[in-house]
């Protein structure tokens, strides 16, 4: 069972998808090793969303073989992975715990039980007392907070994130790269993440798969394991760093 | 680390303080005088009119009262009034009970079904063409004098805007909400009662308002066409003795009775969806 594939938590291989004469993906191949976090960087409206939906069984490929895994099927895919949307998608009726904790209830658990899990991650992730706050009284940094808790609180080994900070202003956005870097290396999971930021893509991952214009093709492959217990700026403007984002900018050919 | 994971700055948006006494407490007073102050005096002032007219004509009583006389009927009447008032209220308040349980139910079912909900749709829609307060007089000859014809037709006239509003309100739901939910192990049933449900709450309420002021016209043509008791009966008896002020008198409690009902749906609406935006009210 120790074989080279079982490491692997995602696989792809061909992925091709169309949306009516649109053509998304073409031939898209990526291996995401267990535990280990890579980001898709690509031109807007390159088919990066449309890769994390495949991944999630949210769609299947046209052709290709996608798998989570041991899973193939959507069904399986989808019940291996957490998406965490691009918008928050928080629910005003909902406390800021009970949004976070309700993959638990769609599990089963009561809400009592529920809440108990959620609230020591509460804590743990800088959302202490803002347990009750309803989410139109959050800013959008602690929003995306709540929301890649309620990610997390579904306890899937696979976590999709669809540019996470997307639309928060360039302030919030560090200091969440910065909260989320620490969130992840807290909980060891599997993560993959779409951005059209390059900067944010070497920043959060230790692999940044470059996509092309729509249809999207993988056009290189950047290891970006660099990091180091360094603050993000020392990060940002090490020589290091800043020859990948060429890098990265080249492949993506601006 | 609990620590270096806290915001660096407390990013908790502005949340309006709790209005102080004094200067805020004017403010929030010329707040309400200026959102209740111009229908009350539009009421005020079209009363006043009428009662200056009925007296500068001379109208006589038994063609059209003043309101100085429907008030002053109201009192010397309120031993007939008052009993008439609270059947009626009780076939509005059931009526629309049992509207309110029954919409909402097949709302959710045709939601639930959609290859029900194209065969009943049509049917429901086609049904509206029905003027229901002529099905009255059948509903008496099937079911009696008693309480049981005005129930039903007062849930008839009350069903409609329910069924139609939950129906679309549970069809409206952001799509990306329900794949967040698939996302996160969501049963069909988890969906509907943690997102969609929710979802159609406001949209469920605003049909209930509607049948909120539509009740009392399904409960007086219940009584119309066939009833010893109720504010139907009442202002019914009253037309061939020419006690025209007792029938303006069982008007102003019908509208009393609407209002009322209205008011409730507002409140629980308030108590059961606190994240509406507000201001329609």
């Amino acid at each position: 069972m120790a074989g080279a594939a079982d490491a692997l938590a995602i696989e792809a291989h061909g992925v091709t998808k169309s949306f009516g004469r649109v053509a998304a993906l073409a031939g898209v191949g990526l291996s995401v090793a267990r535990h280990s976090r890579v980001a898709i960087v690509g031109p807007s409206g390159g088919g990066k969303t449309t890769i994390l939906r495949i991944v999630a069984g949210l769609l299947d490929p046209d052709a290709g073989l996608v798998r989570v895994a041991e899973a193939t099927s959507a069904p399986q895919r989808l019940a291996r992975c957490a998406l965490m949307p691009q918008r928050d998608l928080l629910l005003p009726w909902r406390t800021a715990l009970d949004n976070a904790a309700i993959a638990l209830e769609n599990q089963g658990l009561s809400r009592a039980e529920a809440r108990d899990r959620t609230r020591p991650l509460f804590e743990r992730f800088g959302l202490a007392s803002f347990e009750k706050a309803r989410p139109g009284e959050l800013s959008g940094g602690m929003r995306q907070r709540v929301s890649f808790l309620r990610t997390l609180m579904a306890d899937k080994d696979v976590l999709l994130l669809d540019e996470p900070f997307g639309a928060l202003d360039s302030i919030t956005r560090a200091q969440m790269q910065e909260w989320l870097l620490k969130a992840m290396d807290a909980v060891p999971r599997t993560v993959l993440l779409v951005t059209h930021d390059v900067e944010e893509a070497l920043l959060l991952s230790r692999r940044v798969v470059v996509l092309s214009q729509r249809p999207g093709r993988v056009v290189a492959v950047l290891d970006a394991d660099h990091r180091g217990g360094r603050s993000r700026r020392e990060v940002v403007t090490s020589p290091e760093f800043v020859t990948l984002k060429e890098q990265a900018l080249e492949a993506l050919g601006s | 680390m609990s620590d270096v994971m806290r915001p660096a700055v407390d990013e908790r948006a502005e949340i309006p303080e709790p209005a102080p006494s004094g200067p805020a407490g004017a403010h929030r007073v010329r707040s309400r005088v200026s959102r209740y102050g111009p229908p009350v005096l539009l009421i005020l002032g079209g009363i006043g009119l009428w009662e200056l007219i009925v007296r500068l004509a001379h109208v006589p009583e038994y063609l059209f009262p003043a309101p100085s006389e429907i008030a002053a009927d109201m009192k010397t009447d309120w031993p007939v009034l008052e009993p008439a008032l609270l059947v009626t209220l009780r076939e509005i308040v059931l009526g629309f009970a049992i509207a309110a349980a029954a919409g909402v139910g097949l709302a959710v079912l045709l939601h639930l079904f959609p290859v029900v909900r194209r065969a009943v749709y049509p049917l429901l829609i086609g049904s509206q063409t029905v003027p229901i307060i002529v099905l009255a007089p059948i509903l008496v000859i099937l079911l009696g004098y008693g309480i049981l014809p005005k129930l039903v037709i007062v849930a008839l006239i009350c069903f409609f805007p329910i069924v139609v509003n939950g129906i679309d309100g549970l069809r409206s739901v952001d799509g990306e909400l329900i794949t967040m939910m698939r996302t996160l192990d969501a049963s069909r049933w988890a969906i509907l009662r943690r997102v969609e449900f929710p979802a159609a709450l406001p949209s469920i309420f605003s049909g209930m308002r509607i049948a909120a002021t539509f009740a009392s016209i399904g409960a007086v043509f219940g009584e119309w066409s066939g009833s010893n008791q109720g504010l139907g009966y009442v202002m019914l008896a009253a037309t061939p003795n020419l006690l025209t002020t007792r029938i303006f008198a069982a008007i102003v409690c019908l509208t009393a009775i609407a209002l009322v009902l209205f008011g409730a749906v507002s409140l629980l609406e308030r108590i059961f969806v606190p994240w509406a935006p507000r201001g329609y009210r």
